[in-house]
């Protein structure tokens, strides 16, 4: 043993400089430690990946096939176009909102409390997940980006990556809903019901399966106040490749602020709630 | 090492006119030892709990102070954190997690650095002897294997105090006695341990000062042994053979006996000066009556007779 290994054995209690013991960079970096944790246990049960992804396969391959001549679209490329961004958000936001569920498990299981007589970041502890929720679902959406190029979607890359981007505020936004839906009720048999009440007509309304440009005048102004139709619309456009479209920075705007007031929504109740 | 005063919890429960308030902890003054196992007994509802989280950061006390380890609970819980560990009763490893992992992750929690933190958790694992499996994920392990690695979680830090919730529940004698060991490891080398148990025998043979708390109060503290002296006198046990309520009604009222307690249907148990002298009176007290005598027993006072005498109810109810 090197000298330099015994002193640390003797004075283990002195913490290595780099650790920041507050402020942004601690923020940081606990949000990465819970993060990595997080994505280590989703490696670890695989299942999980799959469960997600049953159902948009299944509409991608059974479903959007009928799309072409049912929208009347010109190409099966076109047809794809419209209708995997739509998958895309449909599975952002059904996964983002069913997040809430794994922590009431959590909460249960006493693995947040073990995090909680720590000393790392409340915030982190809430923020870190959603964040590795959300790369789990983003790894499923490249997934089904990749299938669906066999089938005639073509997508340049650059409008891909933003596409991408909106895709990630929508579900750090649907999983802060989901986190703070479930400190308030706190009953997992509760969570369920109300998921589902909210998220068919939000997913609906967000012009998923079709887009709402076919809808009727009273249905397109419900769908207005809808924010997951304005992140649909622009996510649509970037796979048209319409950077410049102006539903792009409406949705990216929307979604931006809407993402961030829900996260420290959830933040403050799960501060509050479990200290 | 822990030292409070008037720690007191109110919980709200319910809305509009049927809320309502529990003072679930309602002033309790401790006073714990350096490099002391101290036990903290009390029935379901008691307070136990509540005043458990509150010591260690996770609920927020309505009034009083405590001063664990030299910091103030109220005014810096963080450096609370850092000073103290808490086991929970059920733990918190996860399932797909291994040992080793869960280690690293819970000094890198308390804001050790990464390097450090792999060092602390061999050392960890060597300590609790998980070595041999500290590489395969928690769901494979033994409930006393998995126990001693909520141990080594909580001491991964090397706080001065750990809190210990039911350490040894659900665990079979041979892992208990195992935790025992453990835990007088961690006395040995200086740590506070404050443990709350269900099991009398426990807190007997483990925990050098204990206090009892009942309805959200301390109502006896001191070490097993002066608790039992408390009680002075001798317990004697009558076995009645279900003819308990008329022996009990036989028996009410006499001067000799200072307590009397109906234990199940099955006998008496009798609190008296002194046993030699009580169990003719008893005898002849009985007899006559058709009671059928199923036998008689004469004990020192256990911590079930302090727990009975101070709350009025057994543990075990």
């Amino acid at each position: 043993m090197t000298a330099t290994a015994e002193l640390a054995d003797i004075v283990p209690a002195r913490r290595s400089s780099t650790i920041p013991r507050q402020g942004p960079l601690k923020f940081i970096r606990d949000t990465w430690l819970v993060f990595q944790r997080q994505n280590l246990l989703v490696v670890r049960t695989p299942i999980r990946l799959v469960i997600g992804f049953a159902q948009p396969i299944s509409y991608l391959l059974l479903f959007a096939p009928l799309l072409k001549s049912a929208l009347g679209a010109s190409t099966y490329a076109e047809a794809y176009r419209i209708y995997v961004p739509g998958l895309l958000v449909i599975l952002v936001l059904l996964g983002g909102f069913f997040t809430g569920f794994g922590l009431l498990y959590e909460l249960q299981t006493g693995v947040i409390e073990r995090s909680r007589v720590t000393s790392i970041s409340r915030i982190a502890l809430l923020l870190g997940r959603a964040l590795s929720e959300v790369a789990t679902l983003m790894v499923q959406a490249v997934i089904i980006t990749l299938i669906a190029i066999p089938f005639g979607l073509t997508v340049s890359i650059g409008p891909l990556l933003l596409a991408y981007a909106l895709l990630i505020l929508m579900g750090i936004m649907a999983a802060s809903v989901s986190y703070a839906v479930a400190l308030l009720i706190k009953s997992p048999a509760a969570l369920g019901p109300i998921i589902n009440v909210v998220s068919q007509p939000l997913a609906l309304l967000s012009g998923v399966l079709l887009p709402l440009a076919l809808a009727p005048h009273w249905l397109l102004s419900i769908a207005k106040w809808n924010p997951f139709y304005w992140a649909t619309n622009g996510t649509r456009a970037l796979f048209t490749g319409n950077i410049g479209d102006n539903s792009v920075w409406e949705g990216a705007i929307i979604m931006a602020v809407l993402a961030t007031l829900c996260v420290f929504w959830a933040a403050r109740l799960f501060a509050r709630r479990v200290r | 090492m822990i030292e409070t005063k008037g720690l007191r919890k109110t919980f709200h429960i319910g809305k509009g006119r049927k809320a309502a308030t529990v003072d679930a902890v309602r002033g309790v003054d401790l006073k714990v030892g350096d490099a002391e196992i101290f036990g903290f007994l009390g029935p379901n509802g008691a307070g136990k709990t509540t005043t458990l989280r509150m010591l260690t950061t996770l609920l927020e006390p309505d009034g009083g102070d405590a001063v664990i380890a030299g910091a103030d609970l109220r005014r810096d819980p963080a450096r609370v954190r850092q000073l103290s560990g808490y086991v929970a009763q059920g733990g918190g490893t996860v399932d797909d997690a291994t040992a080793r992992e869960e280690l690293v992750l819970q000094a890198r929690m308390y804001g050790i650095g990464k390097d450090e933190a792999e060092r602390r958790a061999t050392r960890a694992l060597d300590a609790f002897q998980l070595t041999d499996f500290a590489d395969r994920r928690c769901r494979t392990y033994s409930g006393g294997q998995r126990r001693r690695v909520d141990i080594a979680l909580g001491v991964i830090h090397e706080p001065k105090v750990l809190f210990l919730d039911e350490p040894t529940v659900g665990l079979d004698p041979q892992s208990r006695a195992r935790m025992w060991d453990e835990v007088r490891r961690l006395r040995s080398e200086g740590m506070t341990v404050f443990i709350t148990t269900h099991y009398l025998d426990e807190a007997d043979a483990l925990c050098d000062r204990l206090a009892i708390i009942d309805n959200g109060e301390i109502v006896a503290e001191g070490t097993p042994d002066d608790l039992k002296r408390e009680i002075a006198g001798d317990v004697v046990t009558v076995d009645v053979n279900g003819s308990t309520p008329q022996a009990a009604e036989l028996l009410t009222g006499r001067a000799f006996i200072r307590k009397l307690e109906v234990e199940t249907d099955k006998g008496l148990r009798l609190y008296v000066d002194d046993g030699a002298l009580a169990i003719p009176q008893i005898m002849r007290a009985l007899d006559g009556s058709d009671i059928e005598f199923g036998g008689i027993g004469l004990n020192r006072p256990s911590l079930d007779d302090v727990f009975l005498t101070k709350t009025g109810r057994s543990l075990r109810d």
